[in-house]
């Protein structure tokens, strides 16, 4: 009986190659993945990128390091403040300019609360790619909370633009220690709500524990950072291991995980929001007085040499090469995304699961496309 | 008044009135209403506008209200397609494609700056596609980079007032200027 019943299985024999995307609503964006399948087993997956390639590295050759900041925004927008943050850094680093507390501390604040906003939204839409509608409303009810106080300060919702070289573009609003401390004190309130529908729900932890589990010598030899290495136990925390801005004056946990698996990337990304609202926390009152910039020439050319820069986003970690010639315009410029590293593990920790282990493990890798591409 | 005549929002009520059969009108208004009132969206965002219309069916500022707010995942089962994001060269034909196995009535909205003109990668960008009216026709265009949630809004409900003003003559030509592109 067993037999016949295999015989009439279509594709248990052999590999059948399935495409999946640009245009699907399970890889945020236009990633296209070619699958190959055996039944329903996944044996290869293989990513196909370049549908949102716009040539960033190449523009930022023939435009100012002011103009960069731009399109550091455009890359990973759910990071727009720490992608501002790393070049701002390489080009203050290259010109020797020393900055002031007020302003490291108000980048620090900010893009904390960047990387709560990116959390509420992979939490929204991680929820909603295994089938929970709720978490969609809750998390993006959540999120405008934050963007409420971006648009406050810098006039944009999520591409903001905020931090230049020298400092900021504009001061903080009078409003925003307020607003911030009523947004810690609201989402302290309401995190809770966030584990009572996902963390702690049976289907949900029947579908994420075990699956996709990436160890941490994987983990480490794919260079797989940002909450998902740190879930496999690779302590890869650049505001720890590398302090910028006011990292260094702040106390926190890295939130590090032995298990690797799909269940416990998610669990990293929420335990990093309560870290940041402590970071917030330590920072928000010692504001300091004090000009929000440095006086800079008005055309910025850096010296001739190479500069690097590391910065933790939401998503990893975002390393900034620039080459100069001494011209007002880089020579080169290299970004080494987060998502595009993390993409590449996505074959290996996918093997031998289910299609429907598939959305679940690219979802907890959180990526975003135009970051992949630039 | 001629369908082609008219460019700002203010004529389009005044084409409404310019005359036309009294059976025909009323049909017409019937199948206008019940267009305007379902239009479903396909899922399509290519980079940040996506977010900004994640947020517009979110709870704030909620699409729902407005009957838009089942994302259709198949373009088949979509009446206007949101493109949200940078198109570039490689993703063009895709893009195309989806638009033609879009069933009847279709309508477009550019939202965004990219989607418009190429925005910010206009110059110096040597895989932008500049302006997605190149690839398909637009009916809307919602300036913006990205364009806030209000904005997207205010757009959609420009298209609903689009298609109150469509009659079966109007709607004739269109199809037929789609089918010959």
């Amino acid at each position: 009986m067993e037999e016949i019943i295999k015989e009439v299985v279509i594709g248990e024999q052999e590999e059948y190659v399935i495409n999946m995307g640009p245009q699907h609503p399970s890889t945020h964006g236009v990633l296209r993945l070619v699958v190959s399948l055996k039944g329903e087993i996944v044996k290869n997956v293989e990513p196909h990128i370049g549908y949102i390639h716009r040539g960033i590295e190449k523009m930022c050759e023939s435009i100012t390091y002011t103009q960069i900041i731009h399109l550091t925004d455009r890359m990973d927008y759910l990071s727009a403040m720490m992608n501002n943050e790393a070049v701002c850094l390489a080009v203050e680093k290259a010109l020797e300019v020393e900055i002031p507390d007020r302003i490291k501390i108000i980048r620090t604040i900010m893009s904390e609360l960047s990387r709560i906003q990116s959390h509420q939204l992979f939490w929204a839409s991680f929820g909603m790619d295994l089938g929970g509608q709720t978490c969609f409303f809750y998390g993006l009810r959540d999120r405008e909370k934050v963007l409420d106080i971006f648009e406050e300060t810098t006039g944009g919702r999520m591409i903001v633009s905020y931090n230049c070289p020298g400092g900021l573009m504009y001061d903080i609003h009078p409003n925003f220690r307020k607003r911030v401390k009523e947004f810690i004190k609201y989402f302290r309130g309401v995190l809770w709500e966030y584990d009572a529908i996902l963390t702690g729900n049976v289907i949900f932890r029947e579908r994420s524990i075990g699956i996709g589990t990436l160890s941490l010598e994987d983990a480490i030899s794919y260079g797989i950072t940002g909450p998902s290495g740190r879930a496999s136990g690779f302590s890869c925390d650049i505001r720890k291991h590398e302090p910028y801005s006011a990292y260094d004056r702040v106390q926190f946990n890295e939130v590090l995980y032995n298990e690797g698996d799909t269940y416990h990337r998610y669990l990293a990304r929420i335990e990093e929001m309560r870290e940041s609202m402590s970071i917030i926390d330590q920072l928000i009152d010692n504001i300091p007085e004090g000009p929000y910039f440095v006086k800079m020439k008005p055309v910025i050319k850096l010296p001739e040499g190479e500069y690097f820069q590391r910065v933790e986003t939401a998503r990893g970690e975002l390393d900034v090469f620039i080459i100069s010639d001494g011209n007002k315009n880089p020579y080169r410029v290299k970004f080494r995304s987060p998502n595009f590293v993390n993409l590449g593990v996505l074959n290996h920790i996918t093997k031998d699961f289910k299609i429907a282990d598939l959305i679940a493990i690219a979802g907890s890798l959180d990526f975003v496309i135009p970051d992949i591409d630039r | 008044m001629k369908y082609e005549e008219f460019k700002d929002n203010e004529s389009l009520e005044l084409l409404r009135e310019s005359g036309s059969n009294v059976l025909l009108t009323t049909i017409d208004d019937v199948i206008n209403w019940g267009r305007k009132s379902s239009l479903w969206p396909l899922t399509f965002a290519t980079s940040c506008c996506g977010i900004e219309m994640m947020q517009t069916g979110a709870p704030r500022h909620d699409f729902a209200r407005f009957g838009m707010e089942v994302y259709r995942a198949s373009p088949r089962q979509a009446d206007v397609i949101v493109i949200a994001g940078t198109i570039v060269n490689k993703m063009a034909p895709v893009l195309k494609r989806l638009y033609d196995q879009m069933s009847e009535p279709k309508y477009v909205v550019a939202m965004g700056a990219c989607a418009i003109s190429g925005g910010p990668f206009f110059l110096n960008s040597y895989s932008v596609v500049k302006g997605v009216e190149h690839i398909i026709p637009v009916d809307v265009y919602v300036p913006g980079c990205p364009p806030r949630p209000e904005a997207l809004l205010y757009g959609m409900l420009q298209l609903q007032r689009l298609i109150e003003t469509e009659n079966i003559k109007s709607r004739k030509e269109r199809t037929a200027k789609n089918d010959s592109e």
